[in-house]
């Protein structure tokens, strides 16, 4: 299959990153941003997680959830390249709320391919919000690792790093089932599930063990290994989209302030010091901007590339999203060290992204063995 | 022997063997808080004196301002303190809490200030009973710190003071300032002068003292106001309209490019491996790596994270080596080539090693202070965010790349 030129990136798609960065920008401006969830500095604060339900309802009633539901089960079919734009919206305001999250489980259930998970992906039409429990204690990416179980048909053990566990109210669960590595869907308050909140760095997202003891949870998928293989460059692709928002607010808001700061009778930016860095992060998002739209793209028209396009779009965002807040922060100068300048919420969020779904080193690994082939035992 | 030791005095190896003995029976015990990082995010009063402590204590035996003259509260010696330093290293101690007084207005008091004042002001320096804080950051003036605007008004023998200094690290504690202002508006070098200030005694009265937040969530820096404080000129420090010479030989020992060796203590409380005098932690990452999963395996295993590290260390080592070789006569090409280095190498291998240990930590290094699950409690991503205080006070890098390009390379000024 090949790709259209324009990445699949028409004029439906303009208008829904145009609504979404007004809707992100009116409802919620960085100020207020760092009010909601800045107001307390102290790194030893109880662990409340600060977001606006309301404001996420209104994502979910303008129909952005349904983006990357297929349309076959009641979704809205624009493209993957309509929900990275999204993303790419939500990154720019760091904005707090389980929409990648839910987009994530909407490709793994899509992937997944059967009733029990075209059922979970209506619920996701319908409104839910959901995230992956996949990751093991290790902090594992790979597909067979898991420490929840399946005794007696019903869910036991621990999932760590789930992302704005405290979000959303279903949980798409991977589980060892004897040989088998299977997905379930679970219902967040279904009895015999706990969560234990991490104290994170990021303070625009919340992530959690979720503890299951005895759950009784719906199989979606007999083998999770196959759905994830076909669905993890999605979630590469959009925390992907989301770091290069990020980073474009983090560049515009540094090339601002070195447009005005003076010193030595000059803008910062008049030397070269600033300037070329700047140029320099400008470069990186735009080569990282390119990547994702052109994973997005592979994901609906040309499956066959759409690891190899996301790992390059993953491994540059990691990269990139290191320079942009190390500039951002250091360009700042002694302002840019303090909690009351809003650009930590975005170095703090880019930390976070950084690291998801794997870092830049990890994606390259994984690039070269798709293009090189694996490394001999 | 160690390289150090074959090539002492015969002083010195007395003086390393003295010290030696006494940290072996004076280490100090565990601290009753959880310390920070560096004494720059000293936060409570019980970290205060805990640290306090340990300098006085260490002041008393004779290992901290161990090259000051004795009328001075020194010791005496004949370059020792580099000596105390290297034995205090070794033995990994908690940190002294007065830095910005050892390493910054111990020196500049010393070279520039009236003899009567030297002998009131630094004993207790030395000791850490009083601490100090530098006031030469302002709103408007940071890497062009010449353009200060705090203004000092002489009357009789008195100077009444006005101005607003900000990021003052240590203000919320200290005792005394050391401060660079303006007597003249129609110069700017020349229309600089410096004193040292008593910051205690005049807040709620002339100076407002208020804390600001750090990107980790920390205080330990502050905004400081003066209105209207008076001061004795006998306080001033070299002559009227001399104060941005003396503001470079602070700036000299700030950088670590100093005539003065600042008396140094630390490396407690970090995660470090157990070699000793890993400054930057590039040994620490190993421990860390041998005990994190990067994917579900153990980083020491990945042959990416052991290149990095690998990288870190022979950076690491890099800096000590030339520390060494600044000191051996014929060895390098210009005075300043290696001292002005030292800024720019330690902060910035400071940078990195803490972004790599985020890294190493995998998924866990999202986790921070607060979770129990944090890898070394936290402290590597807290460190990574307070390396960019270390990038961008004492002049940032940008800036001390053009005064090495300019005064050691000899490259056409800038501003
Ligand atoms: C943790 C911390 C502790 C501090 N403690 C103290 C203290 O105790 N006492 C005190 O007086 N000050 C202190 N400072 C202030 C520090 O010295 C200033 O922040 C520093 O000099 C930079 O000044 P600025 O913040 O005004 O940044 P600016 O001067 O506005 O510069 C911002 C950025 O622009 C770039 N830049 C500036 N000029 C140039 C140039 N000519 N060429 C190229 N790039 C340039 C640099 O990247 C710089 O970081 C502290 C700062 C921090 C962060």
């Amino acid at each position: 299959m090949a790709q259209p030129t324009n990445f699949g990136f028409g004029e439906e798609q303009v208008m829904l990153r145009d609504s979404a960065r007004k809707f992100f920008q009116d409802s919620l401006p960085v100020d207020k941003l760092h009010a909601l969830v800045a107001a307390d500095p102290d790194p030893h604060r109880p662990l409340v997680t600060q977001w606006a339900p309301e404001l996420w309802q209104q994502m979910v009633d303008l129909g952005w959830t349904m983006l990357a539901v297929p349309e076959r089960v009641g979704g809205m079919d624009l493209g993957a390249v309509a929900v990275a734009a999204l993303c790419e919206e939500s990154g720019r305001a760091a904005f707090p709320s389980p929409l990648l999250a839910t987009a994530n489980v909407s490709y793994i259930l899509a992937a997944a391919n059967s009733t029990a998970a075209d059922a979970a992906l209506e619920a996701i039409a319908g409104g839910a919000a959901a995230t992956y429990a996949g990751i093991d204690s290790r902090g594992s990416w790979e597909y067979a690792d898991t420490d929840v179980e399946v005794r007696d048909g019903k869910l036991s053990g621990t999932a760590y790093y789930v992302q704005d566990a405290q979000k959303v109210s279903q949980f798409l669960v991977k589980a060892r089932n004897g040989a088998a590595v299977e997905l379930y869907w679970v219902a967040a308050d279904a009895t015999g599930i706990a969560l234990e909140i991490d104290a994170i760095v990021d303070l625009t997202r919340d992530q959690a063990r979720v503890c299951f003891d005895g759950v009784t949870a719906e199989l979606v998928a007999t083998d999770a290994g196959a759905a994830l293989h076909q669905a993890m460059p999605a979630l590469w692709t959009m925390v992907a989209a989301d770091m290069v928002g990020a980073a474009e607010w983090q560049l515009q808001t540094t090339v601002e302030y070195a447009r005005v700061r003076k010193q030595f009778d000059r803008e910062l930016g008049f030397f070269q010091a600033v300037k070329h860095p700047l140029v320099n992060v400008m470069l990186e998002i735009d080569q990282t901007k390119s990547l994702v739209y052109n994973a997005a793209c592979a994901l609906d028209s040309e499956p066959e590339a759409a690891a190899r396009t996301a790992h390059m779009a993953k491994a540059s965002a990691s990269d990139m999203a290191a320079y942009a807040s190390s500039r951002s922060v250091q360009f700042h100068g002694g302002i840019g060290f303090t909690w009351e300048c809003y650009i930590h919420l975005y170095f703090k969020r880019q930390m976070h992204n950084q690291m998801l779904w794997g870092d830049a080193a990890y994606h390259r690994a994984k690039l070269a063995d798709l293009v090189i082939g694996p490394v001999a035992a | 022997m160690s390289d150090a030791a074959r090539k002492d005095t015969p002083e010195q190896a007395e003086f390393r063997q003295y010290c030696r003995d006494w940290l072996q029976d004076n280490l100090p015990p565990e601290p009753p808080v959880r310390l920070p990082l560096s004494p720059l995010e000293i936060m409570t009063e019980p970290q205060l004196h805990y640290l306090q402590d340990w300098q006085k204590k260490a002041y008393d035996a004779g290992l901290v301002g161990c090259d000051y003259p004795v009328d001075c509260g020194g010791g005496g010696r004949n370059d020792c303190q580099r000596v105390a330093n290297a034995e205090i290293a070794a033995v990994r101690t908690p940190f002294f809490p007065n830095v910005i007084g050892l390493g910054m207005a111990a020196p500049t008091v010393f070279f520039h200030a009236r003899e009567d004042k030297k002998r009131e002001l630094l004993p207790r320096l030395l000791s850490g009973e009083d601490i100090w804080c530098q006031g030469f950051s302002e709103p408007g003036a940071g890497s062009d710190l010449a353009s200060v605007q705090t203004f000092a008004e002489r009357k009789g023998d008195k100077w009444i003071i006005n101005g607003h200094k900000v990021w003052t690290s240590l203000a919320h504690f200290a005792e005394w300032m050391i401060l660079l202002l303006r007597t003249d508006k129609s110069h700017k070098y020349d229309g600089l002068s410096y004193f040292v200030v008593p910051i205690r005694s005049e807040l709620g009265k002339s100076i407002t003292v208020r804390p600001l937040i750090k990107i980790t969530g920390e205080t330990g820096f502050n905004e400081v106001i003066f209105d209207n404080l008076e001061v004795d000129d006998a306080y001033r420090l070299d002559e009227v309209g001399k104060g941005w010479q003396v503001a470079m030989t602070t700036l000299a020992h700030e950088r670590g490019a100093g005539e003065l060796v600042t008396p140094r203590s630390g490396g407690r409380g970090k995660s470090a491996g157990k070699e000793s005098g890993s400054v930057f932690g590039s040994s620490a990452l190993v421990d860390l790596a041998k005990t994190s999963f990067r994917n579900g395996k153990t980083a020491a295993d990945d042959a990416v994270i052991r290149d990095r590290i690998m990288q870190e260390m022979i950076r690491e080592e890099g800096f000590k080596q030339s520390s060494r070789r600044a000191r051996v006569q014929g060895l390098q090409d210009h005075p300043m080539r290696i001292p002005l280095q030292n800024k720019l190498l330690m902060t910035e291998i400071t940078q990195d090693v803490a972004e790599l240990a985020t890294e190493i930590e995998g998924a866990a290094g999202s986790l921070y202070l607060a979770d129990p699950n944090a890898p070394a409690g936290g402290r590597w991503p807290m460190a990574y965010m307070n390396s960019f205080g270390m990038t961008i006070a004492a002049g940032a890098n940008e800036v001390q790349r053009n005064i090495l390009g300019e005064r050691v390379l000899g490259l056409p000024k800038s501003k």
